[in-house]
């Protein structure tokens, strides 16, 4: 049962990854960024982490990726242009990405005395992951408190309208 | 397979069934509602014809939708804009399968409880399943390839993303109180009196602050007047989907009613005391009235949202942003911390 | 009982995944997005580990990691906008001068 699972959300996780490349419209691509975002919040229940993966799909799915699809319906982006460059890379880069994954599972694989994993092995329930955050973890979750207030101020700086800059193009 | 785990799906296809019958009626009456009330606001009489009291209007609505003709407009991003819809739905009514109606009731040794599934993360399944919910408003502004339609769609997106946030604050006074996510646990936190007459309900425990947060996020949300920027008709030609005709339509208008229930549950759960009421009389009654009581607190916060419908204005969009983010969210966190300090202290 | 090797794989397969993205795509918000990915498959291998140590400590990087992922996709998003207002492209082959 644990492996069906496991199997099904992880072919969904694979085939929108591999749907992320292979779409050429920015809106597609994030689709299935969502759909694999959603199918390891799958993966995180079936290993206990559910406050992890509750937080997956608020965070990740439910506003990073709204403020992709966001911005690429701001920017109206169309469909990619490919140029000279980009055959290359795509010449290096797909057999370099199969021979890393499959380099990945070799070695993994091979040393797979590791110990297998049951179903909700360690339940990470709200009670305990707070607990730790605001003990253990408290100096590391204030510097990332710090972090994304200057992220804020800098997103806030950074996508308002340069005045001068507006009024030296208009002319 | 295990007679256990048997058992399980069929009772669990047997109460999503049933549950998903109740939600669609409920959309359906609501909807009648509104029209209803909305026309006694405005000295008319509302629907009237087809049946009495124009009751079986739903119905008649429902036939006219399935029967249009679903138009596909040419330039239009032709998956999205079939998939939109659909996530809207998709989205609003998975929503309600944690939430809990009531006690638990008995059939022979089992215990039945009167919900689809009881998780113990069951308020943040909620609040993930609802931010999903934005995609399928987004996607049909952007995918219908229209001005209009677009800034509806950035619009709603915007809007949602901002007041997620307050609502999600409004909802940590409550969970501080209760100790817990899960929806069962946060009800029964709020059994009993004060003084043997003032229900111990959390919006009279301190949290009424939290409570009119929760309030007017939720409005937002749900993208109702007043903050219906994204649908507004007088300007955007009713935003995202006015390119949507039939059944289309149709999901995205299910879509914002089951979504107006879902909230009314989870105000009813979270601040108003789910199920418990004054129990009284013999055996039968004493089951069926926390259910009653469930339903009329439901229809009360529904009632409200028709009632402000009627009353207030549109706002224009920069006022909606500045009250999200300059009101609302400092309110929210005010209410946060006094809350955690009262708890504290 | 799925060994942990499985969830390694997976991990590092869309890592693998989010570096060629990165190394093929042509439109900025797709590279952005390959990041994503990125720390997407990270994040997984931090879970598994943590089933596998029975230590919730991986859990909570996790939540760091997204907190730094939010941070960083507000900022980016905001540079794209700018890059975007001032060169009106979102493809990375024109953006390869320094000046305007």
């Amino acid at each position: 049962m644990h492996l069906t699972l496991f199997l099904a959300f992880g072919a969904v996780a694979v085939a929108g990854a591999i749907n992320l490349l292979a779409q050429t419209h920015p809106i597609n691509s994030a689709l299935s960024l969502i759909a694999v975002m959603a199918a390891l919040a799958g993966e995180y229940l079936l290993l206990g982490a559910e406050f992890v993966a509750a937080v997956q799909v608020i965070v990740y799915a439910g506003a990073i990726m709204v403020l992709f699809v966001f911005v690429i319906m701001l920017l109206n982006a169309g469909v990619e242009e490919h140029t000279k460059g980009s055959r290359v890379a795509i010449l290096l880069g797909v057999p370099g990405m199969l021979l890393g994954s499959i380099l990945v599972a070799w070695v993994v694989l091979r040393h797979s005395g590791t110990g297998s994993v049951a179903i909700g092995a360690l339940p990470g329930d709200p009670r305990t992951i707070g607990q730790l955050l605001f003990h253990d973890f408290l100096l590391p979750f204030e510097i990332t408190s710090v972090l994304i207030l200057i992220a804020i101020m800098g997103a806030v700086v950074l996508a308002s309208k340069p005045q001068a800059v507006q009024k030296g193009r208009d002319h | 397979m295990p007679l256990d785990t048997l058992t399980f799906v069929i009772v669990s296809v047997i109460k999503s069934a049933i549950t998903l019958l109740i939600l669609l009626t409920a959309v359906a009456y609501t909807v009648w509602l509104e029209r209803k009330v909305v026309g006694h606001m405005q000295n008319r009489w509302g629907p009237t014809r087809v049946g009495p009291f124009g009751l079986l209007q739903p119905a008649a609505d429902g036939i006219k939708f399935l029967l249009k003709e679903d138009l596909t407009p040419p330039h239009v991003y032709k998956p999205l804009f079939i998939a939109a819809p659909m996530m809207a739905v998709i989205f609003a009514l998975t929503s309600i399968s944690v939430i809990p109606i009531g006690n638990s009731f008995w059939i022979g040794n089992h215990p039945i409880p009167l919900q689809i599934t009881d998780v113990n993360i069951g308020l943040l399944l909620i609040l993930g399943v609802t931010s999903m919910g934005v995609y399928g408003v987004a996607l049909a502004g952007w995918s219908s390839n229209n001005k209009y339609s677009l800034l509806g769609g950035l619009r709603a997106s915007a809007q949602m993303v901002s007041y997620e946030i307050s609502l999600g604050l409004s909802l940590v006074g409550v969970l501080i109180m209760a100790g817990s996510f899960s929806l069962r646990e946060i009800v029964d936190s709020q059994a009993g009196h004060f003084w043997g007459f003032i229900p111990r309900w959390n919006i009279f425990h301190g949290q009424i602050i939290g409570f009119f947060c929760y309030l007017m996020a939720a409005y937002a949300e749900t993208n109702r007047i007043p903050f219906d920027l994204p649908e507004a008709e007088t300007e955007l030609v009713a935003g995202y989907h006015t390119e949507y005709s039939a059944m289309k339509f149709a999901m995205f208008f299910m879509a914002e009613y089951a979504n107006m229930i879902t909230v009314a549950c989870l105000a009813t759960l979270l601040f108003l005391g789910g199920w418990h009421g004054p129990i009284f009389g013999p055996r039968l009654m004493q089951v069926l009235l926390p259910i009653f009581w469930f339903v009329a607190k439901v229809f009360v916060f529904l009632f409200i949202y028709i009632w402000v419908r009627g009353t207030l204005p549109r706002f224009r969009y920069d006022q909606l942003m500045a009250f999200g983010w300059k009101f609302l969210l400092p309110l929210s966190l005010a209410n946060l911390i006094a809350t955690a300090i009262a708890v504290a202290w | 009982m799925v060994p942990l090797s499985y969830y390694l794989v997976l991990s590092g397969f869309l890592f693998a995944c989010g570096v060629t993205g990165f190394l093929i795509k042509r439109n900025i918000i797709t590279i952005f997005m390959s990041i994503e990915l990125m720390l997407n498959g990270v994040n997984l291998s931090f879970v598994a580990f943590a089933a596998h140590w029975q230590s919730l400590a991986g859990q909570v990087f996790v939540f760091f990691v997204m907190v730094v992922a939010a941070a960083e996709a507000a900022v980016g998003l905001a540079i794209i906008i700018a890059v975007y207002r001032t060169r009106e492209t979102l493809n990375i082959d024109q953006v390869n001068l320094l000046k305007l």
